[in-house]
């Protein structure tokens, strides 16, 4: 029989040269097991005499502590290595592509009609709608635009076929008639805005046949021009990001608001850009003006009694100057591509608190 | 100049253009020619010294009138030549150097003479700007005038305007009486059937006339402003036309047949042709000026060709009218007849031009044409009087927020042309000036005075705010159309916004076509119909990306459908429409086509963005015929269509050019009923301590049961532990009897009360399996 060490150093080598899990369980089995080398030793004890048995039997059971730990050892070490290789071969091309964004856009009038809400919403604004096929009534007569005033004839208005009465029901050209919608149907104070689609029947480099506006209409007791200048300019400043943007009020006319403004925006060009800000140009902006004494007649209010404004302004200008898109045409082409360019992530969402500008 | 650029467009005045010939034209100059010799190889040019004031160029000149002593205009090598559309460079014509060239008007781009180069006065400084010694120095300003202000549609009330505003003084022009020395052999008659219609016009007859150019003052102003001269009756209407805003009409005397002119309502049938040359058809509502032999003039709109002047007049009955502008505005739509007559007469015009005009206009035409003026007839029942506007000066502080001192006020009004009577303080008594038809109460006055005295002194005040912290500005129903639209991004669509209107052809394709909604004036006849649903635009958009080289589209708007002219038959939905993979292909997927599936996952999904609980929607596999008839399904709650879905039928996507897999979706999102307000808190989760555990069915059941009887069969056989049920498999094939199909099931069944025996399972199975073969005929796959 071999000397206890003799075995020790046996059953060491063989564990540090073990290089698989099953060859490390075999050593284990014939060290340990219930016929194992270590087993065997402690089984021949019982045949001892009790003084060799108690340094023996110490002897022996060191020995299979030392075994015992060698193999749990070199089990973690064999472990691990089988981990590593089975990692290493699970290895893959990480430069192949994956989808980086989503794909999904917002196009950039919903996102402007968005903004504008959002701004509104602010200063106590809600959002009033109305229909785009229009009587002749709302879009113009009781807008103080009676059959023969001239104005018309700058509209270049849709028209139905005539129904039964002959009556021709137009496209709205305006989103003005959700003012007088608006206030038929509710008491002042109002203060409302309408974004829509409006429609004239002009084609060409600058004009769409569709088109989108967004109204605005407050009435009170006391509300004066110096709060539509207020408004406006809090608006613009808000809109355009530009804390220190030049509004321009000009006296103009529409036949629904007196006295009546043109809005203006400074703006700079240079090399054929476009800067919001201020500069030594003009940009046309926005219509507006005190609600004409004839239009709160219309809808049942008495002048004497209630005032306020009204604005309107057209959404694909304030896109297009805003996110620096060169062509009207473009907005309703639905082009993939330009939609990926000039859209909005589904993420981005316009609200006063995380900012509204892109 | 710049000071009335910027000031212009602060009263209401926009500028348009500005066109100043002395920039526009400074690099020419005045040069003299000293010498002027026939070209030595050619008979048409000559070889010209010129004197440019600092030195002396030989310059080659083809025009007959070049000669030595004549000063001209010379544009140097380098300079554009703008009626050329050519920068001259040095050169040599036949053989002989030429260093610039000397130019014509037509070069200049001022005109259309080119029949030789410009002749200048001989005192013209060599060396000098040419566009002055031309005389064309004087800048042209191009103005847009608001439909309110005829006033401003001539020089002088642009002019009295300005001088409001505090820029110049209107100079007085003598409106003073002329008198005539005779009878006019032609007199007035108003026979209108409105007195309205006419309420005063006026004549005057000019013999002795001798017609021919105007003087060169007249032409020139005419010119800059873009009228060609054509001789000087005409000349002298359109100056007044643009100089105090007065259209006029110049009868030949000798052409007018009697010696009346009749202003009354033409009658049905009538026609006539007018200085157009065309021919127009009248109603007795438009108002014609007749003699004996019938119509030749619509009043305000154009004049008759029969009886208007020519070259060879030298008898003119000249008139001045005042015509109802809404008469004049309706006569000139429905004849499609636009004049710059027209233009002032339905703006309103200065109701004293019959009458105030007279005496300034004759001493012009007496002038230039050295004719006799007879008396001046009228006629008409006279222009009602202009009343008084009450006026409480406080509520241009009320309406502006302006605080404008009442002697400016005054100031204001009066320079404009208003009377004003202060005498009681807060009811002035203000009377507009004859030429402001638009005026017609407080507010207008109150304009008037705020535009002069300037918009820059408004406030700038913010709106009160009732709320600190602002309610919502959209409603719960409106809220919708954005939940929509971000779960269609969300799910990788594209927005897309298309017209309203379409091709009617397309419209009945897709259940539109009803002739109220055809457009009467249509922009094209592809655009000549209300869209019945947005499907079929946004088939043509996926059909015109595939030809621009894109693939795998998916694009969804949200927008305005039109099934009737009434409010509540035009209202908002969604669709989508995706095609090919409806993404961008990813190498770790199958990459499978889009199909009846896709689109129903995604109407499913924008429904539950709104908040409707689509496990309780009934889903049938009828849908309209523009989808795939055996792909294709609609949703339903109760009675109500919610929704659309399915391929598009091959026909179609042909029809929009379509390539590959198309499928598409329609949500009527307005019809979902407005959900209780139950308030923000959701109820209490109680969650079920018992742990679920599921159970795997194979069922074999007829082709024709679907999915959903057999779900709900599943669920109603297991009440009320099923908790939910999935297929993971559905198989036909040769496998199992023809005209069978296998569905592959996992129940998960929640106990409620206590954990399940194997017992309870298998009572619940057993009862599954009844309900499946009671509902459906189905049986478990042996």
């Amino acid at each position: 029989m071999q000397s206890l060490d003799a075995l020790k150093t046996e059953l060491l080598g063989k564990i540090e040269t073990a290089d698989t899990p099953p060859a490390l369980d075999a050593i284990r089995i014939d060290a340990l097991g219930k016929k194992g080398v270590i087993s065997e030793q402690l089984k021949s004890l019982g045949a001892m005499p009790a003084e060799e048995r108690k340094s023996f039997g110490a002897a022996v059971n060191q020995v299979k502590q030392e075994v015992s730990d060698a193999l749990s050892a070199k089990a973690a070490i064999l472990a691990k290595a089988e981990l590593d290789a089975k990692l290493a071969a699970e290895a893959v091309d990480v430069t192949l592509p994956v989808p980086s964004a989503s794909l999904g856009r917002f196009h950039p009038l919903s996102r402007t009609i968005e903004e504008i809400t959002a701004i509104f919403a602010d200063m106590g604004f809600s959002v009033a709608e109305g229909p785009d096929v229009e009587s002749d009534y709302y879009n113009f007569t009781a807008l103080n635009i009676p059959p023969e005033h001239p104005a018309r004839q700058e509209h270049d208005t849709f028209y139905l076929n005539a129904d039964e009465s002959g009556l021709r029901p137009v496209l709205r050209t305006q989103t003005s008639p959700v003012q007088i919608r608006t206030m038929e149907a509710s008491e002042p104070p109002i203060r409302i805005i309408a974004p829509g689609r409006t429609y004239r029947s002009d084609h060409d480099a600058t004009h769409s046949p569709m088109f989108h506006q967004c109204e605005g209409l407050v009435i009170g007791t006391d509300i004066h021009m110096g709060h539509l200048k207020g408004c406006l300019i809090e608006f613009c400043k808000a809109f355009f990001g530009v804390d220190e943007l030049p509004v321009r009020f000009r006296p103009s006319f529409f036949p629904f608001t007196e006295p009546s403004a043109e809005v203006d925006i400074g703006c700079s060009r240079k090399d054929g850009g476009l800067k919001i800000g201020a500069g030594d140009d003009w940009l046309e902006i926005l219509g507006s003006g005190m609600v004409h004494p004839k239009v709160l007649a219309n809808c049942g209010y008495d002048p004497e009694k209630v005032q306020g404004f009204a604005f309107g302004m057209g959404i694909e200008r304030l896109a297009m100057l805003k996110y620096g898109i060169p062509d009207l045409r473009t907005f309703y082409d639905t082009d993939l591509r330009w939609m990926r360019h000039y859209g909005f992530m589904g993420h981005d969402v316009p609200a006063l608190h995380t900012g509204i500008v892109g | 100049m710049d000071e009335i650029l910027e000031v212009l467009p602060m009263i209401g005045l926009e500028v348009e253009d500005i066109d100043d010939p002395a920039k526009r034209l400074s690099a020419f100059r005045v040069a003299e020619i000293t010498k002027a010799e026939r070209h030595p190889n050619a008979d048409k040019l000559q070889v010209c010294e010129v004197n440019t004031g600092d030195e002396t160029l030989q310059i080659v000149c083809g025009a007959p009138n070049a000669r030595a002593g004549l000063k001209t205009v010379l544009a140097v090598p380098g300079t554009y030549i703008p009626g050329l559309d050519i920068t001259i460079k040095k050169g040599e014509i036949r053989g002989e150097a030429s260093f610039g060239m000397l130019c014509s008007a037509a070069e200049l781009g001022i005109s259309d003479a080119h029949d030789g180069i410009m002749e200048l006065a001989s005192d013209a400084v060599v060396g000098s700007g040419a566009a002055a010694a031309a005389g064309l120095d004087d800048p042209m300003i191009e103005i847009a005038i608001t439909p309110n202000r005829g006033d401003c549609l001539g020089v002088r009330g642009v002019a009295r305007d300005l001088a409001a505003a505090g820029y110049g003084t209107l100079k007085p022009l003598d409106f003073s009486d002329e008198a005539g020395s005779f009878d006019s052999a032609i007199q007035w008659s108003v026979e209108t059937d409105e007195a309205s219609a006419c309420p005063l016009v006026s004549g005057r007859m000019f013999r002795g006339i001798k017609n021919g150019a105007a003087p060169s003052w007249m032409q020139e102003r005419l010119t800059a402003i873009g009228q060609r001269p054509i001789d000087v009756l005409v000349d002298i209407t359109n100056y007044i036309m643009f100089d105090i805003g007065r259209p006029l009409h110049a009868y030949d005397a000798h052409k007018i047949a009697g010696d009346r002119l009749v202003i009354r309502n033409a009658k049905q049938g009538e026609s006539l042709t007018a200085l157009n040359e065309k021919t127009y058809d009248l109603d007795d509502e438009m108002i014609v000026i007749c003699d004996e032999n019938g119509p030749d003039d619509i009043a305000g709109v154009m004049g008759g060709d029969r009886t208007g002047v020519s070259e060879s007049t030298t008898d003119m009955f000249l008139e001045i009218a005042i015509f109802d502008p809404i008469a004049v505005a309706m006569t000139g739509r429905k004849l499609n007849l636009n004049s710059d007559a027209r233009y002032r007469f339905e703006r309103g015009l200065d109701t004293d031009g019959p009458t105030a005009f007279a005496g300034y206009i004759t001493r012009l035409v007496k002038q230039l044409t050295g004719a006799e003026a007879s008396h001046l007839v009228t006629a008409g029942a006279g222009v009602a009087p202009i009343e008084a506007i009450s006026f409480a000066p406080s509520q241009v502080l009320g309406l502006t927020g302006v605080d404008v001192a009442k002697e400016r006020m005054v100031e204001i009004l009066e320079i404009l042309g208003f009377g004003v009577d202060t005498s009681a303080a807060e009811s002035w008594q203000v009377t507009r000036p004859t030429w402001r038809p638009d005026i017609h109460g407080s507010a207008d006055i109150i304009e008037e005075i705020i535009r002069i005295h300037g918009y820059e002194h408004l406030p700038m005040l913010s709106l009160p705010r009732d709320e600190m912290i602002a309610k919502p500005s959209i409603s719960k129903l409106q809220r919708r159309t954005n939940y929509i639209r971000r779960a269609l991004v969300a799910r990788d669509y594209v927005e897309a916004v298309t017209f309203s209107f379409m091709k009617d052809d397309d419209a009945v394709l897709f259940g539109g076509g009803d002739e109220s909604l055809r457009l009467a004036n249509p922009i094209s006849a592809d655009l000549n119909m209300m869209r019945p649903t947005i499907l079929p635009n946004l088939l043509q958009a996926t059909g015109r990306n595939l030809r621009r080289g894109s693939t795998d589209l998916s694009f969804f708007e949200v927008g305005p459908v039109f099934h009737g002219v009434p409010a509540d038959q035009q209202f908002h939905m969604a669709c989508g429409v995706r095609q090919g993979r409806g993404r961008i292909s990813d190498w770790r997927h199958d990459n499978e086509a889009v199909s009846v599936f896709d689109a129903k996952a995604d109407l499913l999904n924008a429904l539950s963005a709104i908040g409707v609980s689509v496990d309780n929607l009934q889903i049938t596999n009828e849908a309209p015929d523009y989808y795939h008839p055996g792909r294709s399904g609609t949703l339903m709650q109760g009675r109500t269509i919610l929704g659309t879905f399915g391929e598009i039928h091959p026909t179609i996507a042909k029809h929009f050019d379509i390539k590959g897999a198309c499928a598409g979706f329609e949500l009527f999102f307005q019809r979902v009923p407005a959900a209780k307000d139950k308030g923000p808190a959701k109820p209490l989760l109680s969650l079920n301590s018992l742990q679920a555990l599921s159970r795997d069915f194979a069922f074999v059941v007829d082709e024709a049961v679907s999915a959903d009887a057999l779900m709900r069969a599943v669920k109603a056989g297991g009440k009320p532990f099923v908790q939910a049920v999935n297929i993971f498999d559905v198989y036909a094939g040769d496998k199992i009897e023809a005209g069978k199909k296998s569905v592959a099931i996992t129940v998960t069944i929640q106990p409620q009360k206590a954990t399940l025996v194997d017992a309870e399972i298998v009572e619940i199975s057993d009862k599954i399996i009844a309900s499946v073969a009671k509902n459906t005929g189905g049986a478990i796959r042996g």
